[in-house]
């Protein structure tokens, strides 16, 4: 199990990263932490020729805590927002969500522009930052664009991150609302079975692996806005996803779990 | 100095936890070359061309070949099987390279050889296989119908039918006589063992021909070194086999692979160093897999909840070929589907079918854990009958009435040593504190609780100390069962041990030193032992069945003897007294009653070595052999209790405490006892809540790496309360029984005992394993629709 | 490309592909075999070292990616008299290691989760090490063994 042989650049800005993936068009990747693209070239799931390791811009790690809105360099590690006490008073949801996150040492190493750029609907943060209404700054060849998070994710690990775009901000509301995280998962190393993500007390909800994306639970915030209990608004957990099948969970099974777990984190987070 | 029966920290420890031990995969040899390993993709498929032409090309590699490349002058034999259970067992032909046939993914068609690890692993994928596909068996119940043939040629699937039923129409009639009567259907899942260290291999030849030296990650270099010989044809006194530090074997690494034979007849023929190291995800492929059965039980009691009967029939799954001790491993169970249990009609049957998967080959416990588990749900299932507790219903029908007892003839007429059940169960139980756990059960029933309360119980028995050679060779096995020992006293006084039994994470360094230590009254600092190499230790079988103390460190102790006699002799011949008078105490030699004359033992190394002054025809040195071969078998026994949770909205099941009580006769050191069953109870509950290794079905394997099979992580699983009970073996000297498996044996069925324990309100008997969160929730949900309409 | 880094303490420069794993550079280039390779897929941990003081895991890097780290493996842990660390030393009192193959991970890892959380709690402790699988303990003693250094520190 090992990557197919590429070249290797290191990109000291986004700039650099930019111009780099320009240069090598599709058969270049961004590794930031590496912790979802090695796995996969390990198993030649891919073989980019080009590698633009970001890793050492250190001018992307930071979390800049504002008055409505936290800012988050790309290059955060999940563990430096698990133990950020600016993050966990601003937006305890996204700190919480982050120490889920497989295991410390995955977390040492994997970046939140990472993760989302990976788009990987079983993903932990991409939800948290989905239901926290969360907004990703990414720069391209035509400068810096702001994509709604709601936006950001297309399909089965895609996104509308361009070939020669780089996520460098991840931004989100501060928000010490109610909030709850639930995971369902058969170890604490392993992806989601489902989770589900609860902002401002259900005013945003979202779901991990019950779909091809990462999903907010529209209906079960419409309930909520229109008062509905925890119980009621969760029974909707599963409208409108397109729940996979797979060893540990058939659809029907998922559903079911996104409803349980829907209801738990409302009532915890009201 | 009294060292058994103390906690002795491990003299293992310092080397494994500076980085200094050496695995296979750390050692190297100059000019070696890397084996990449083409594995079919294909369940059951005729191979119509192997192109390597492509691959020859690729930087690094130096040859390529494919199945009938080898098939002359490499091997003269195929892979071995050790234990034909029927003189009319089919068993086709497993060469290393398959030529014709593909039988199962993960079967090897061709080798790349390249001059490292990246170029072998880049080579391997150009290298061009069609296939032609054929109907794939992967399932042993599919297998049984013979809907589809694993091997066409064969014309049928049924490798074997072995049976221990003496007068099946009276076990037929106690059944059918009998007041309370269950049957069940038990599935043993395939189980990949997963030892930490993947397996690996390095092969070394003398540059100028001859000898050749195999380093291998295995439990058994002895038995390797004789098969590599018999297989290959090199002569064995030309083959040396080390296993150097072994991280962990569970069975897996007990056995003669496709990889071992290759980097032996490629080195030899090459005259350059082949090695080759399994990935995780091959690993799922290329090691044998444990359990596999399908089995039916049934039960019969009288009104009382006597037993009067059981009848077991199991099909096992034996996978694509026979491994090394393949169909005889179902058969390691046959004798204990009546557990620890008096009963006057027994019959046992197995069938034995090929299937298009992985082989299957020992597991930790290695047929014990399946026997046990079917016993111990269907005394559980049999209480539920009857109407009384778990606990219930296994003391009225314990062994000589849960008494005290040694050499005990059991139903399936194996005599058991020794067992003492009744005090060994309470002891458990209190330990559990049974009365409160069944009240906050009820108040949690009472309450409608979403989160149930959960509670189950195993006693189990098992055969250890394998074996007696004559009763393995009643079985069919090719080999015998004894161990052997040297202990030799150097001319400085200290003592090497050496050792047949082969260690691989159980501690044997440190028990043996505490064994010769003790008995000498000496330094365990001063003992060494030395093992694993078929140089330093010619003679031996080995580390497999937990055979090593209860085989291996009884011989060790009777050379002890032997070399303690022969000290005493020269110290007598000194002192001028009887060699009958000489006592030894606290490590020295001495005419009893006269301390003046203290002698210390380890000064007697020196006057043996020098010979200037010994008994007239005395050999000169301290050294002592003993090869012990075991009158019977152990019989280790234990009693287990699982409390779990059952989150009856998801269906997540948590293991929130575990007690067990285990019987493993007089114990050498305390701590490696507990280490051991700690690691065991949890290997079984992965059976139970966890692991499967689970195929499509075209017979691809779906889980084969740690990220989708679920070898548990310590977030899983609860600390443990772990005690024991000690009732001598009267099988040999030492009263030691064997450990290594027992935690794996008992904890299984006591897991889904709890499970289902905790979700019997619902009217749900039974769960099969693993009791994933979504099954249980199917269940719940199946029994809850059904007490709705 | 030529990649340098300091490993326990000494300097080493040496050429590696750029695909080059750092846990293959470590064992094969640098030449310290303690860190193991247990799985490929990031499960085990038995690769974990230390990099820049933070606790990664080796096969899911690549050597390129550390080049200029600081770098901590096992070899590194006990004294330069052989006087083992103290969560070394808490294992081989606390039985908590068997084969050993996981040992030098399970080592790297729990010293790591000491820093980060010096008084942990025995949940936080099976939390601190839920990326390292270990196959012979069954965790109970590996579990007492971080509580124990924890106490002795």
């Amino acid at each position: 199990m090992i990557p197919a042989a590429f070249d290797y650049a290191v990109a000291e800005s986004a700039e650099q990263a930019v111009s780099l993936l320009g240069e090598h068009g599709d058969e270049a990747k961004l590794m930031a932490g590496g912790h979802s693209l090695i796995p996969m070239m390990k198993f030649r799931l891919a073989t980019p020729t080009m590698v633009v390791d970001v890793g050492r811009i250190d001018d992307l790690r930071y979390i800049n805590v504002g008055s409505e809105v936290v800012s988050i360099g790309a290059l955060t590690r999940h563990a430096e927002l698990e133990h950020s006490t600016a993050l966990a008073e601003s937006c305890p949801l996204l700190a919480h969500v982050a120490s889920k996150v497989g295991d410390p040492q995955v977390r040492h190493k994997g970046t939140l522009g990472g993760t989302l750029a990976h788009a990987d609907p079983a993903s932990d943060l991409p939800a948290a930052v989905l239901a926290l209404g969360g907004t990703i700054v990414a720069t391209g060849p035509g400068g810096v664009r702001e994509i709604a998070a709601v936006d950001f994710f297309t399909g089965y690990f895609e996104s509308v991150l361009a070939d020669d775009e780089m996520i460098t901000e991840v931004r989100v509301p501060v928000s010490t609302g109610g909030w709850s995280f639930q995971k369902f998962n058969r170890r604490a190393q392993d992806w989601a079975i489902v989770g589900v993500a609860v902002a401002e007390s259900g005013k945003g909800v979202s779901l991990i692996n019950m779909g091809s994306i990462p999903l907010r639970a529209g209906a079960v915030e419409a309930a909520v806005a229109g008062g509905a209990s925890p119980a009621e608004a969760a029974a909707l957990a599963a409208e409108g996803t397109s729940a996979p099948s797979d060893l540990n969970a058939a659809a029907d099974y998922r559903e079911h779990l996104a409803r349980v777990l829907t209801e738990r984190a409302l009532s915890a987070a009201s | 100095m009294a060292v058994m029966g103390t906690r002795m920290l491990r003299k293992e420890d310092p080397k494994l936890l500076t980085g200094e031990a050496k695995y296979v995969d750390d050692i190297h040899a100059a000019g070696e070359l890397w084996m990449g390993m083409v594995r079919s993709t294909h369940a059951n498929a005729r191979i119509d061309s192997v192109d390597v032409s492509a691959a020859l090309e690729q930087p690094g590699v130096v040859a390529a070949y494919t199945g009938a490349d080898l098939a002359e002058g490499y091997w003269i034999a195929p892979l071995p099987c050790a234990w034909p259970v029927t003189p009319d067992m089919l068993n086709p032909p497993h060469f290393p390279v398959a030529v014709e046939n593909a039988r199962y993914v993960g079967d090897i068609v061709a080798v790349v050889l390249a001059d490292s690890r990246y170029g072998a692993n880049d080579a391997i994928e150009h290298v061009v296989v069609m296939y032609e596909d054929l109907p794939a068996v992967t399932t042993v119940e599919v297998a049984a119908s013979g809907d589809a043939l694993a091997h066409p040629d064969l014309g049928t699937n049924k490798a074997y039918s072995w049976a221990l039923d003496p007068d099946p129409d009276a076990v037929q009639a106690a059944l059918d006589d009998s007041v309370h009567r269950v049957s069940a259907r038990f599935v043993q899942q395939r189980l990949i063992p997963s030892a930490m260290e993947p397996r690996g291999v390095l092969a070394i030849p003398s540059p100028h021909g001859g000898d050749i030296t195999l380093y291998s990650s295995t439990q058994v270099p002895h038995i390797l070194k004789v098969m590599v010989a018999a297989t290959t044809g090199i002569p064995e006194h030309s083959i040396r086999v080390i296993a150097p530090s072994v991280g962990g074997g569970f069975g897996a690494k007990l056995n003669v692979n496709a990889d071992e034979i290759l980097a032996v007849a490629l080195a030899n023929k090459l005259k350059r160093p082949i090695r080759w190291t399994e990935s995780r995800s091959e690993a799922a492929m290329s090691t044998t897999q444990g359990r596999g059965q399908v089995q039916y039980i049934e039960i019969g009691a009288d009104a009382d909840g006597k037993l009067t009967a059981i009848k077991a029939h199991i099909q096992a799954d034996l996978g694509a070929y026979m491994q090394l001790i393949t169909p005889g491993t179902p058969l390691l169970g046959s004798f204990l589907y009546t557990g620890v249990y008096a009963c006057p009609a027994f019959g046992f049957v197995c069938d034995g079918y090929f299937t298009n998967l992985t082989p299957t080959d020992a597991y930790r416990g290695a047929g014990r854990p399946e026997a046990s588990y079917a016993i111990e749900r269907g005394m559980d299932l049999l209480a539920a009958e009857v109407g009384v507790n778990p606990e219930e219903i296994r003391r009225r029908n314990y062994a000589v009435g849960g008494e005290a007892f040694e050499n005990w003839e059991s139903p399936s007429g194996l005599v058991f040593d020794s067992g003492n059940y009744r005090p060994n169960l309470d002891k458990a139980l209190e330990l559990a504190d049974i009365a409160e756990l069944r009240a906050e059960q009820t108040r949690r029933r009472e309450a409608g609780d979403s989160v149930q309360l959960g509670i189950g119980m195993c006693t189990y028995v098992e055969i250890c100390g394998l074996a007696p050679s004559r009763a393995l060779g009643d079985l069919g096995y090719a080999a015998g069962g004894w161990e052997h020992a040297t202990v030799r006293m150097l001319p400085t006084g200290m003592i090497e041990v050496v050792s047949g039994s082969t260690p691989h994470g159980q501690g044997h360094e440190t028990s043996w030193a505490m064994i010769v230590a003790d008995k000498m009254g000496i330094d365990p600092a001063h003992v060494t032992v030395l093992h694993s190499d078929t140089a330093l230790s010619p003679l031996g079988l080995d580390t497999y069945g937990s055979r090593s103390l209860a085989v291996g460190g009884v011989a060790i102790a009777m050379a002890t003897d032997k070399l303690i006699e022969k000290a005493k002799a020269i110290v007598a011949h000194q002192l001028e007294a009887s060699p009958d008078d000489i006592v030894l105490d606290e490590g020295n030699l001495m005419v009893a009653g006269s301390p003046d004359t203290a002698t210390p033992i380890q000064s007697v190394g020196f006057a043996a070595f020098s010979a200037h002054d010994l008994p007239e025809g005395m050999e000169p040195n301290l050294q002592e052999q003993v090869s012990f071969d075991p009158p019977n078998f152990a019989f280790p026994f234990g009693t287990h209790v699982a409390v779990v949770e059952v989150d009856t909205n998801t269906g997540g099941v948590d293991l929130i405490d575990y007690i067990a009580v285990d019987d493993c006769g007089n114990q050498v050191n305390p701590l490696i006892v507990e280490g051991q069953v700690h690691g065991g109870i949890v290997q079984g509950v992965a059976q139970a809540l966890w692991e499967c290794a689970e195929y499509d079905d075209h017979g691809t394997p779906l889980n084969p790496s740690l990220m989708d099979y679920l070898v548990p992580s310590p977030t899983e699983v609860p600390s443990m309360t772990v005690d024991s009970t000690v009732t001598p073996s009267t099988t040999n000297p030492l009263g030691v029984k064997g450990v290594g498996e027992a935690g794996t044996i008992g904890s299984a069925a006591a897991a889904i005992n709890a499970v289902v324990d905790a979700l019997s309100p619902y009217g749900i008997s039974d769960i099969e394993m693993p009791a994933s969160p979504q099954r249980l929730w199917r269940l719940i949900n199946a029994a809850q629709e059904g007490a709705s309409t | 490309m030529q990649v340098g880094m300091t490993v326990n303490g000494e300097a080493h420069e040496a050429d590696a592909e750029p695909r080059t794993l750092l846990v293959h550079h470590i064992r094969e280039a640098v030449g310290l075999t303690g860190t193991n390779i247990g799985c490929d897929t990031s499960s085990c941990g038995a690769c974990t070292i230390h990099i820049d003081g933070e606790p990664v895991k080796s096969c899911t890097m690549l050597a390129v990616q550390a080049n200029g780290a600081d770098i901590t493996t096992i070899e590194g842990m006990a004294a330069d008299d052989g006087t083992l660390h103290p969560m070394q030393q808490a294992f081989m009192e606390n039985h908590g290691l068997q084969c050993g193959y996981c040992t030098p991970g399970m080592v790297m890892a729990a010293t790591s989760l000491l820093q980060e959380n010096p008084s942990p709690t025995e949940a936080e402790v099976r939390q601190g090490l839920e990326g390292n699988l270990c196959r012979c303990t069954g965790y109970h003693n590996i579990v007492k063994a971080v509580l124990a250094a924890a106490e002795g520190e």
